[in-house]
């Protein structure tokens, strides 16, 4: 673990560096041969070729969503822990990402919604209901929230979700083709415009979520804890709760749902700083940036020549881990 | 003068009333001590005083100030509460434990001063956790641990602090040790301490000030001296007991009838009342 704090912000860089190096290499590398020369021509005298096309249509797009939808979901997933007191707390676990996806498909399917500007406020509303009725279901009683009632209300309403959304793709096949891939969690073939589009819903999100962590931390010690140190911790979870909503439902509107990144990378972060959430935020923001770059990257490996859908490839490395937590968590 | 007051407050969750129009004078610069069965709203009493709990009626002044028209943060800088058994979270040291007692002190532009470190240091001092404070909460005993997050109540540095029954779990000699420590704040620096302890004894040992509650009101308050009879305590507890002198601090010393291993000699007459067989 980091202690000091000098060591923590040279992490901080360390981590900017690598995250830049990770989407130069989403960029090079894949079935199509691209030299460190050709990405420098593209960008400063583009010539039309087929290779600069693919450069700036489909590699720098593709680098830039991977980054800032790993970032986005870990960073959802961080603030989901922290805010519920629980470990297995992500937007993929506690349906967050399924509502989303639910709602995106229901508007393509039924009402034809095609714009961005459709998928985006369908995907924040879908993410929005999930996290309030997970919430509300997880609270129900009189001990209030606890850690098994938001999970399973969570597992409930992941189930849910996803059974609609299927149950809508069997009887609408036209649609079928069209949503699937997406479905499955993909940054592949995605328009740049998508993510500018999303850009200043993200940096909300982002700069929120650096803003909430000292209030997380004191909100950790508990409710009557934290609201007898003069917390309005209400304030606190409704700005916890946007920040999801912001951060997981416009990752579904560019990437479909993507899992497993929100529940292990704040586990890897807290191995690195600990549990100070100021800390714990920005660092799961880069690692989840690193790995969603590093699983697109062998998205286009696994199965070549063909792609497999990144969250596929997300879920092969997220499963084991996620074991590995629940094992941790009886023992301990 | 009074620290805090409260006029016809009523207090409950849902339908259920569990404090019905209480009018309360808790004195300033004392210790008070609420007693009362489980589950007769001492506790709930106590998180209502600390504004963790909304009053279903009736309004609560702290320092001639109603707390419900008092911003939350103003509050935290004049009463502390530890709650019953709170829980750290994993990994966390005492040092970031008290410093968290800041909080209320903090603001965007203001983070971390020169006060705010003497406040720390003290809090740290005055409770002997001085050796403890790099290591982790969850890994202290029981007392340290109880030492630990009174430090951090400290750290708010409020002249009223709240405890809801600060000795559970403990054995005997840190249950001494931390009402000592609360003792010594309340006589050296004239904090009022308002506590909810379960141990009648040491209530009568360190309390000025006794709230006895039962069916939803206070039943009697004052002095334990004058107020903890056997007759209190058959009212509130529904138990059959001697009151005696304390025979080290003077104070009341309450002694049950019960059953158990009863000596040759001794004169137990009124143990009759429970010795009827088990309906």
């Amino acid at each position: 673990m980091l202690k000091h704090h000098t060591f923590k912000i040279s992490g901080i860089f360390l981590g900017i560096i690598i995250v830049v190096l990770l989407m130069w290499s989403s960029v090079v590398l894949g079935l199509t041969k691209v030299s460190t020369q050709d990405v420098i021509n593209s960008l400063f005298s583009f010539d039309g070729s087929n290779q600069h096309i693919i450069i700036q249509d489909t590699r720098i797009p593709r680098a830039l969503i991977a980054a800032a939808a790993g970032a986005s979901l870990a960073i959802a997933g961080a603030v989901m822990q922290g805010l519920t007191h629980n470990p297995l707390a992500s937007p993929s676990i506690f349906g967050i990402n399924a509502g989303a996806s639910f709602f995106v498909v229901l508007g393509v399917t039924f009402f034809g919604v095609t714009s961005l500007e459709g998928f985006t406020w369908l995907a924040f509303t879908g993410a929005a209901i999930a996290a309030i009725i997970v919430y509300v279901l997880g609270s129900m009683g009189r001990d209030g929230l606890t850690p098994i009632k938001i999970t399973l209300a969570g597992a409930a309403m992941a189930a849910l979700f996803s059974s609609l959304t299927q149950g809508m793709l069997t009887l609408n096949e036209r649609s079928l083709d069209q949503v699937l891939f997406w479905l499955a969690g993909s940054i592949q073939g995605r328009d740049l415009d998508l993510l500018i589009g999303l850009l200043p819903y993200l940096l909300v999100g982002w700069l929120l979520s650096l803003l909430i962590g000292k209030h997380m931390n004191v909100l950790a010690m508990g409710e009557d804890v934290a609201k007898g140190l003069g917390q309005r911790t209400i304030l606190i979870k409704i700005f916890g709760a946007l920040i999801v909503v912001l951060l997981a439902g416009g990752t579904v509107a560019i990437a479909g749902p993507i899992g497993f990144i929100g529940i292990v990378i704040p586990h890897v972060a807290r191995w690195f700083v600990g549990i100070d959430y100021r800390w714990v935020i920005p660092y799961s923001g880069l690692l989840g940036a690193m790995l969603l770059l590093m699983a697109d990257i062998g998205a286009r490996y696994v199965i070549a020549p063909q792609e497999a859908p990144v969250g596929v490839v997300t879920a092969l490395i997220g499963v084991p881990f996620f074991i590995y937590i629940a094992r941790r968590g009886i023992h301990e | 003068m009074d620290a805090i007051t409260t006029n016809t407050l009523t207090l409950g969750y849902g339908d259920e009333d569990i404090i019905k129009d209480l009018d309360l004078h808790i004195p300033k610069g004392e210790i008070t001590v609420f007693i009362g069965s489980n589950g007769c709203g001492k506790s709930t009493l106590l998180k209502s005083l600390a504004r963790l709990l909304k009053p279903k009626e009736g309004s609560i002044v702290l320092n001639g100030h109603d707390i419900a028209h008092t911003s939350t943060k103003k509050i935290a800088k004049d009463l502390a509460i530890l709650p019953q058994s709170p829980v750290a979270p994993e990994g966390l040291t005492v040092l970031q434990l008290v410093k968290q007692g800041r909080y209320p002190y903090q603001n965007w532009f203001k983070q971390w001063t020169e006060e705010d470190e003497e406040a720390v240091n003290y809090a740290i001092r005055v409770t002997g956790t001085e050796d403890l404070v790099d290591r982790k909460v969850d890994s202290l005993s029981g007392g340290q641990r109880q030492r630990a997050w009174i430090a951090m109540t400290l750290a708010q540095d409020t002249d009223t602090i709240l405890l809801d029954e600060p000795t559970t779990y403990l054995d005997m000699t840190h249950q001494i040790e931390i009402l000592d420590l609360l003792h010594d704040l309340n006589e050296q620096e004239n904090r009022t301490i308002i506590m909810v302890l379960h141990d009648l004894n040491l209530a009568c040992r360190y309390a000025d000030h006794i709230v006895a509650i039962h069916d939803k009101k206070v039943f009697q308050q004052g002095d334990p001296d004058t107020i903890i009879t056997p007759q209190l305590i058959h009212s509130v507890f529904g138990l059959q007991c001697q009151v005696t002198c304390d025979p080290i601090c003077g104070s009341p010393l309450c002694i049950p009838y019960s059953k158990g291993r009863h000596m040759k000699g001794v004169n137990n007459d009124e143990t009759t009342v429970n010795k009827q067989p088990i309906k």
